[in-house]
């Protein structure tokens, strides 16, 4: 029986799937729905100093291969997340990440701080967020900021940190490599890439925040393209995402240099069957090839440049 | 790579065919669309007035020639769709969520003010074996329906109203237990202010009669992603808005709480 359970950032993974932040973390339930559904991990929607109540609908819309979405961040605020989440992370069997976001480095920490007591077992940055300081700017797209962020919520914690990253910039490796700089435990790649659609009877953008982020398998290429890119020039582990719908999508990702994936909009086209489905198929597919260890997959697509 | 159904979830464009006056708060509003004539009793749409917002509604009419939403005005986006006229156009996707499951045998339907929306399709769809409706509201102009259902039901309509202007007087839950002690029913399928169902499925359970609620939330995806609209661990845009008595018993929210559009647990208003 192949192995596919697999230690990421210090999180003893019985599989490598989880869910992407965003889909369905809102609540320490939904938490432990997909828990149930056979995810290796669980990622919270992202927390964040305030509360949120989000943009009005439309926050989502289907396009051609994958999802727009502008939620806007919709959240209780921190300091309900705490009570929120206390009982879930109690009784959950699985290593829980707890997704943060927020306009400064000290609006991080803020968040890291007054949940650190809490059984997260890692943070995950959300760094697709505005910077205060420089408006136009996602944190994600600014080197330094990236650093500052890591650096401060370093300093707060001694929880693994992983960041985000957006995919909306021009290089994505010297992100990478300022949150490698800067102390992270661990990678994500990628968030969602900025798009829209325009509703041509009504003659206007569909989403009410006009902008919002393209999900899906319209973005895999992209993502596989960002893992294997970063994964040439940097240590840290990767968690890939992006529009894995099956367990083909999943090997590419480990192929390309990942040694986790997280699946969001693949439950709107498979609902939450998705994580046995690709277990299956995972498993299935390594016993095929003979691969015993899921450890062998991982950066197999580098094979050829690193030959000697 | 689509979802399950074509274009399911891509927003038509939908003209009103026909307005109804349903009552001085509640309007129906008739239009054409291919998906939604093939929606079962108990499904919902999302309802998109551009500039404005997308909003859940049940579908209160399949029809051979028009479906149709039935809409209270209680805020800017109920009061936007209310204002629709003949020849308006808006947006739709869905429909959306799974149905109630008709079984056979004799049917109980008990519906709270605006929450006969969702059963009339229901009431159609049994067309001859009659249910029997227990339908309340707060005064004899919020009865829902009431003169389309007199007419096809006739004795079989049991009304209620609080101040007593027509019918009974008192809330559809004083009135059920009294109905449950004459006649046996096979399933009681009920839709109104949450207070109402829990204590609606609290008689079912002592008297043992199936039944299935049509819950509500706050609706934000519609596509069984976002979380916003749970109830404990079940979505209502996806695993509901239709649950039986047995999946709500372990359902410690319900009748209690809700989340609010940040995802903050908050109590139900009576």
């Amino acid at each position: 029986m192949a192995k596919i359970s697999i230690e990421v950032v210090g999180l003893k993974l019985k599989n490598p799937l989880m869910n992407a932040s965003g889909i369905l973390g809102l609540t320490g339930h939904s938490l432990k729905r997909i828990a149930d559904s056979g995810a290796g991990a669980v990622v919270s929607k992202s927390i964040g100093k305030d509360a949120r109540l989000g943009n009005p609908n439309p926050t989502v819309v289907e396009v051609n291969c994958g999802l727009l979405n502008s939620m806007g961040l919709p959240n209780p605020g921190v300091d309900a997340a705490l009570e929120e989440f206390e009982e879930l992370l109690k009784t959950v069997n699985v290593p829980v990440i707890a997704s943060i976001y927020g306009f400064s480095p000290e609006d991080f920490s803020v968040v890291a701080k007054k949940i650190d007591s809490l059984n997260f077992s890692a943070y995950e940055l959300n760094v697709s967020c505005p910077h205060v300081k420089e408006l136009g700017v996602e944190i994600g797209q600014n080197a330094d900021a990236i650093f500052n962020v890591v650096r401060k919520v370093k300093s707060a914690t001694s929880k693994p940190v992983l960041v985000k990253l957006s995919p909306n910039v021009s290089n994505i490796v010297e992100m990478a490599r300022a949150a490698e700089d800067a102390g992270a435990d661990g990678l994500t790649a990628i968030n969602t890439l900025r798009a829209m659609k325009i509703d041509i009877n009504f003659g206007r953008p569909t989403l009410s925040a006009k902008i919002g982020g393209l999900s899906g398998p319209a973005i895999k290429p992209v993502a596989v393209r960002c893992v294997y890119e970063i994964s040439k020039s940097i240590k840290i582990p990767i968690i890939g995402c992006g529009g894995i719908t099956s367990w083909k999508d999943a090997v590419e990702f480990f192929m390309a240099g990942a040694s986790a994936v997280q699946i969001g909009t693949g439950i709107l086209y498979s609902d939450l069957q998705i994580f046995e489905e690709i277990i299956k198929g995972l498993t299935a597919y390594m016993k095929k090839k003979k691969f015993k260890e899921l450890k062998e997959l991982i950066r197999l697509a580098h094979r050829e440049d690193e030959k000697v | 790579m689509n979802s399950q159904l074509p274009n399911l979830n891509k927003h038509r464009t939908v003209k009103v065919q026909r307005t109804i006056d349903e009552t001085s708060t509640v309007k129906t509003i008739l239009f054409n669309d291919t998906l939604c004539s093939k929606a079962k009793p108990g499904q919902f749409v999302m309802v998109w007035i551009p500039g404005l917002d997308e909003i859940p509604m049940s579908v209160s009419h399949i029809g051979n020639k028009f479906v149709g939403i039935s809409v209270k005005k209680v805020g800017e986006a109920t009061e936007a769709i209310f204002k629709l006229k003949e020849n308006s156009e808006f947006g739709l996707r869905g429909p959306y969520g799974n149905s109630f499951k008709i079984l056979k045998g004799r049917i109980l339907i008990v519906g709270g003010g605006v929450g006969m929306a969702p059963l009339k399709p229901l009431i159609v769809k049994l067309g001859r074996d009659k249910p029997t409706v227990l339908m309340g509201a707060a005064t004899s102009d919020e009865l829902l329906f009431f003169k389309q259902l007199k007419e096809r039901l006739n004795e079989n309509l049991i009304v209620t109203t609080e101040d007593g202007s027509k019918g009974l007087k008192g809330l559809v839950s004083d009135i059920l237990p009294k109905l449950l002690e004459k006649k046996s029913f096979k399933c009681i399928y009920a839709c109104g202010p949450e207070l109402m169902l829990k204590r609606t499925l609290e008689i079912a359970s002592k008297f043992k009669v199936q039944a299935q609620v049509s819950l509500e939330r706050y609706i934000k995806c519609g596509l069984g992603l976002c979380g916003s609209c749970m109830i404990n661990g079940l979505r209502v845009c996806k695993d509901g808005p239709i649950f039986s008595i047995d999946s709500l018993k372990s359902v410690k929210d319900f009748g209690f709480h809700r989340l609010d559009p940040s995802g903050r647990k908050i109590p139900i208003q009576k």
